[in-house]
This record gives structure tokens, C-alpha cells and sequence, in this order.
């Protein structure tokens, strides 16, 4: 049945996130919480991520762009955004914030720039194969749909 | 619905419907929070901004039982905002963050974080959060049962050098009253309830805030456990005992480190009367240490040279005769406020000095009156169980009263005119006098007055209700003379008196045995509101007072 196959291509992406590294455990914690009550909840969150960990990393962009770095602030900011991150189980992003910080303490502005490009390029390829997850998702419908008998 | 000290409707499913306060800057948290702490069938109210949270914690008082907060907060140190919240709310909190570095983690825990939670946050943590409300609950009553009996052992002993061990006997006992007290202190009751808001209520100073008065107390407990500390030789159950204290209550609650300024000067006496409302809440504070120090000082740190007990001025003299003092008392017209107060203590001293001496046995006195039923004098006063005083306990320092005597004991109808007299033999009477203090006190806290019961509950600890005597009473209030004498300090602090709670005196006495033959004549007091103060040792404290 369609259904059956779109369900299982749905279900072939989800294990691919969590394969490639692009997710970790807390993304599995969010799926759990999904009920009735909230029946997109994990999308919700995911969205309610992104929208405001865009005004950080607009914040940490602008400090990585001034001619003397304080890294004491870009911390603070990657602190955030690595909290925020890891919300939603976001695990390559999330390292590579770790990366940024180890980068801040060392006072290597360099790094911290090259490292931050790589933040944003994960922050990004997530957040589209994100979106592609939850589309095909909405598509699949609701488990118990494709099951009723006709 | 009280079981194990859960006085609230949601104990029959408790953990279900705990009451938890999320706070985190990051939306995206707080949404997953909320809903993962729904479902653990907790109530969840969440917040952005520690600001916010600390003014929803202030609103609803006692409408939260465990707080979850982010360390970093935008608007406020995460840290200070846990000390906030355990200073004023006494309420568990936990901490989170992402970042788990040992000394982050450390921080918090001396800051008085029941646990730190590492983001991201799994659900079977926060299912298990309960344990922590349930925890301080059990460790409060607890406390307060033992840590009472020890600590106020302490205080005699520091406040007469000679100490008997008899007294250690007692220290353990302390009755169901005051647990039940206590219990209800922590739960909730609202016709027991005592806390900085309600202090700061009845105080109904304008430029105080409930900082203020949570901060005084909590620096309060802190000094009187550091003098029982320097001045405990002894006891050695006391170092536990002070072990018990120190790390509940230092353990970021109000940062020891604030130590209470200690500034012998008497200013405070004078001071805390006058409504003056440029001092800076700081400074309240600050004097309010240096009255009650001095007051403390005059009581316990003295040590008592028999007659002589403290530096406190006593404007008024009681005549020598013992017979006298219950007419004496009444010629004392306390100030309001808190010259009314400052009189007390005056009074108590002085009549210790009429009195006299050589006191041994009346820590036990202190103890039997706290715990013990009274032996002989079992038809005398039995203090003991008195009911709760519906009528406010008259704290001088109720607000700025006018009233020559907010502490008045009693005014024609005073409910203190209870018409037993004892007759209590001189020695081993000690346990009457204090009975008789305590009604005393009770009784006249039932009268007048303001508003009443203000307890300060020390964090977890028992409270110990200051009993003030009016001494304004004429009516031969033997009763305000003991209590008065029996001031005493007691190292929980509460200074409560609470509805409900009748204020036992706590004094250190030296004298009581010598002054019980004479008091026993004009004792008389009204039982009419028994107080279960009498298990507790009151403690005047000046320094509370701040009218």
C-alpha cells in the first residue's frame, strides 16, 4: 500500500538523521512528548528553534565581524545558542559550538570565524532536511488513517 | 489533608499537581519544559525572565513548591536568583544548564541549589523533581524538632556558666506541639503562617521590603548560630547541632558571607522606633543586627554575672521585693514601638537583678518548660499546651503604634488574668516560673493588638517566638515579668508570635528560681489562650522590632 511504503520512506528519513549524526537523543525525547494534546509538537519546537536562534547567530556574526573580538561575549552568545541547540538534539551543530567556545577560550579569532562558518553551514543543511522530514511527514498522515480498514 | 507534613489538598496524589516555577530565557526550553513537565501531571508556570519570576514568586506566595531556573539569565544572575528565591520563598531550586563544568555545578550548590540539572534535560529527571519538595519538607520538621531543643540548650548554657546536664535530657523531647507548629508553618496554614511577607506585613513599614526582612532574618539565624558557636564550650551534641545549622542554612541561602554586621552601638534601639524612611533597606538591616546584638548580647552573651545581666537600660526598676515586680511592671510604660520593647528587656533585667542570682537549674527550667510537663507543679501552670492564640501576639514591634503598648499584655480585658497562682517552691520552680512566663506571654499576646502572629521562620527552623510582655501591665503581670526575664536568645530564631502561637519567653534566666516564690503570689493568669509557645524558648529580640 502507498501508505505503507510513504510510512516506511518516513520512517527511512528519520533513521537517517539520527545515523548521519544530525540528531541525537533529545530529538527522540521530543517525538515522546508529541500526544494528542500536541500533535505537532516536535515540529513546533523545531520551528520555535530556528526563529530564535536567528537573532543569535545574527548577534554572533556581527561580533565576529568588528576588528577587535570580545571573546568573553561571543562566548556568552555561543553559550546561548549552544543551549538552544541542543533543545532540540541539533548534534553537529551542537559540536561544533563546542568547537567555537574551545576556540573563544584559546582567544583564537580565527578559529572562532572559521569555526562559526561551519556552525551556520550544519545550522542550515538541519534545518532543510528538517523541513523535508516534517513535509513528508504532514503528507503520511496520521498512523492510524493509513491502518483503518476500508 | 496534612500527611508527613503535606498540608495541601494534592496529597493523596502527590507527586501529582507539583506546583513548579519554570524559569529560562530560551523559548524553545521553556516550551519543552512546560510540556514535559505536564507530563509528569505537574502544574507548570513558565517564565522568561528571572525579574518576572521572583515578582510571580512574590505574588503567590506559597503558590509554588519547586522552582526550575537557567543559570544564565539575561536580566539576572542566575545564582543571585536562586538565593533570592531560597531566602525569601524558602523554596527548592534547581538549576540548569548546558554548561556542567564541576565548578559551575559547585557554585550553584553553595548558592542552595537542591541539584543541577545538565541540558539537555531528560524527562525521567524531571519526573523525579518531587523528591526534593519532599525532602526539605521531612528535613524541616525534622529539624526543627531536634535542632530546637539543642540549640536552646546552647543559648542557657551561654547565657549561665554553670550548666547542668540535665538539661541535655531534654533537649530532644520537644513536643508535638511545636512540631505541629512548625509543621504547619511549612505547610501552608495560613492561620499559622509566618514568614518575611507576613513580618513585613504586620511591620507595615513603607520603605521596608520583604528583602529586607527575609535578608535581617536569615542574617539573624546566621549570627546567632555563629555566637552559639563561639560561645559553646560544652555541649558537645551542640558542635552537631551547630553542624546541622550551619549547612542547611548558610548553604546559599543568604550567603554567610553576609555576616551580620555587628555593630555594638545601640543605636538600634532608638532607631528601629522612628519611622524613618531614608534608611536604605540595607541599613535596616544593618541596625537591626546592632539592636538585636545588643539585645543578644545583653541576654545571652553576658554572661549572666548573677545578678547583673546586661547592658540594657532599664529606665525602670523594679522594686526589690518580689512582690513588688507584678506591680512593678505595670509602672513601666513602654514607648511604642520599640522603646516599648527596648522596656521589656529593661524590665527583665532589672527584676533579674532584684532578683537575683545564683542560678543553676534554670536551664533546666528552660528545658522542662519547653519539653517537659512540669513536674511539681503539675497543678500549677502547665504551660504546656496552650492553644493558640487567636488574638495577635502583641509584638512591640507591630507596626509603628503608636499604642503605648503593642505589647500590651493586657488590657482590661486581658485575657491574662488567669487566677492561678502557683505556689511554686523556690527551687526546681523554675519550670513554674517559666510556665508562668509563658502563659504570660500568651496571655498577652492574646490581648491587643496587632496584627498579629508574625513568626519569622528562620528557614527551616523552629520558630521561637518572642514573646513580648507588655509590661505596661499593671495587672500585676507576673506573668510579663517572667517572660520577661526569660528573655532569652535562642538560637532558632523565629521570633514568632504567631496566632496560634503563643510566644514562650526564652529567657536565661538566672534568677527564676529565686524569683518564683515572689511571683507565684501575683501570678495569675488567664489560660484562656493557652499557648503551645511554652515549648518554646522566646526569644526577645530587639532587634525584630522595628516598629
Amino acid at each position: 500500500m502507498e501508505r505503507t511504503q510513504m510510512h516506511r520512506q518516513l520512517a527511512n528519513m528519520r533513521k537517517s538523521l539520527f545515523d548521519q549524526g544530525y540528531l541525537d537523543e533529545q530529538f527522540i525525547q521530543l517525538e515522546e512528548l508529541q500526544d494528542d494534546a500536541n500533535p505537532n509538537f516536535v515540529e513546533e519546537v523545531v520551528t520555535l528553534f530556528y526563529r530564535d536562534s536567528a537573532r543569535l547567530i545574527q548577534s554572533i556574526d556581527q561580533a565576529l565581524d568588528k576588528s577587535t573580538l570580545d571573546f568573553t561575549k561571543l562566548d556568552g552568545y555561543m553559550h546561548q545558542f549552544k543551549g538552544s541547540c541542543s533543545s532540540i538534539g541539533a548534534k553537529k551543530v551542537k559540536s561544533e559550538c563546542t568547537q567555537f567556545k574551545e576556540y573563544c577560550k584559546a582567544g583564537n579569532g580565527e578559529g572562532c570565524k572559521k569555526t562559526f562558518q561551519q556552525v551556520k553551514k550544519e545550522y542550515a543543511t538541519l534545518k532543510k532536511k528538517l523541513e523535508a522530514y516534517f513535509q513528508f511527514a504532514r503528507q503520511v498522515g496520521p498512523v492510524e488513517t493509513a491502518c483503518r480498514p476500508k | 489533608m496534612e500527611c508527613n507534613g503535606f498540608n495541601s489538598p494534592r496529597s493523596d496524589t502527590f507527586p501529582a499537581g507539583l506546583r513548579v516555577l519554570v524559569v529560562d530565557d530560551d523559548p524553545t526550553w521553556l516550551k519543552i519544559l512546560e510540556k514535559m513537565l505536564k507530563k509528569c501531571s505537574y502544574e507548570v508556570t513558565t517564565c522568561g525572565l528571572a525579574r518576572e519570576a521572583l515578582d510571580l514568586l512574590r505574588e503567590r506566595k506559597d503558590g509554588f513548591d519547586i522552582v526550575i531556573s537557567d543559570v544564565n539569565m539575561p536580566d539576572m544572575d542566575g545564582f543571585k536568583l536562586l538565593e533570592n528565591m531560597g531566602l525569601e520563598m524558602d523554596l527548592p531550586v534547581i538549576m540548569m544548564s548546558v554548561d556542567g563544568e564541576t565548578s559551575r555545578v559547585m557554585k550553584g550548590v553553595q548558592h542552595g541549589a537542591c541539584d543541577y540539572l545538565l541540558k539537555p534535560i531528560r524527562m525521567k529527571e524531571l519526573r523525579n523533581i518531587w523528591q526534593h519538595v519532599f525532602r526539605k519538607r521531612v528535613h524541616e520538621v525534622r529539624d526543627i524538632e531536634s535542632h530546637d531543643g539543642f540549640e536552646e540548650i546552647q543559648i542557657m548554657r551561654n547565657v549561665s556558666d554553670q550548666y547542668d546536664d540535665i538539661y541535655l535530657h531534654n533537649g530532644g523531647d520537644l513536643t508535638s506541639g511545636k512540631k505541629r507548629k512548625d509543621v504547619e508553618n511549612k505547610l501552608d496554614n495560613k492561620d499559622f503562617e509566618v514568614g518575611p511577607k507576613k513580618i513585613l506585613d504586620l511591620m507595615n513599614v513603607p520603605w521596608l521590603t520583604r528583602e529586607n526582612v527575609a535578608s535581617h532574618l536569615q542574617k539573624y539565624r546566621l549570627y546567632l548560630c555563629r555566637l552559639q558557636k563561639e560561645n559553646d564550650i560544652k555541649a558537645s551534641f551542640g558542635g552537631i547541632k551547630q553542624a546541622d545549622l550551619s549547612p542547611k542554612h548558610t548553604a546559599g541561602k543568604f550567603g554567610l558571607h553576609n555576616s551580620i554586621n555587628i555593630q555594638q552601638d545601640d543605636a538600634a534601639n532608638g532607631h528601629f522606633g522612628t519611622s524613618d524612611n531614608k534608611i536604605p533597606p540595607h541599613n535596616i538591616d544593618h541596625k537591626i543586627h546592632e539592636a538585636e546584638l545588643k539585645g543578644i548580647v545583653s541576654m545571652s552573651m553576658t554572661k549572666p554575672k548573677k545578678a547583673q545581666i546586661v547592658n540594657i537600660p532599664e529606665p525602670q526598676k523594679l522594686s526589690s521585693s518580689g512582690t513588688g515586680l507584678s506591680h512593678s511592671w505595670g509602672s513601666l510604660e513602654p514607648d511604642p514601638k520599640y522603646a516599648a520593647f527596648d522596656s521589656t528587656l529593661t524590665m527583665q533585667y532589672s527584676w533579674r537583678d532584684i532578683q537575683y542570682q545564683e542560678y543553676k537549674p534554670h536551664l533546666q527550667l528552660e528545658n522542662s518548660f519547653r519539653h517537659l510537663p512540669l513536674p511539681a507543679i503539675q497543678n500549677h501552670i502547665q504551660v504546656n499546651t496552650l492553644r493558640p492564640v487567636p488574638s495577635t501576639n502583641t509584638i512591640p514591634f507591630n507596626k509603628e503604634r503608636d499604642k503605648p503598648s503593642p505589647v500590651e499584655i493586657q488590657p482590661s480585658g486581658a485575657k491574662c488574668r488567669s487566677q492561678q497562682i502557683r505556689q511554686v517552691a523556690p527551687t526546681g520552680n523554675a519550670f513554674d516560673l517559666l510556665s508562668a512566663q509563658s502563659e504570660s506571654c500568651m496571655t498577652n499576646f492574646h490581648t491587643s493588638s496587632p496584627p498579629a502572629s508574625a513568626t519569622f521562620s528562620m528557614k527551616n527552623q523552629g520558630i521561637d517566638r518572642i514573646s513580648v510582655t507588655d509590661l505596661e501591665s499593671n495587672k500585676g503581670n507576673l506573668i510579663q515579668e517572667i517572660g520577661a526575664a526569660f528573655a532569652c536568645i535562642d538560637e532558632d530564631l523565629t521570633a514568632s508570635c504567631f496566632q496560634g502561637d503563643c510566644c514562650s519567653i526564652n529567657l536565661g534566666f538566672q534568677n527564676i528560681a529565686e524569683v518564683s516564690p515572689y511571683l507565684y503570689d501575683a501570678l495569675k493568669f488567664d489560660y484562656e489562650n493557652p499557648c503551645d509557645s511554652l515549648e518554646y524558648p522566646v526569644i526577645i529580640d530587639q532587634g525584630l522590632f522595628i516598629a
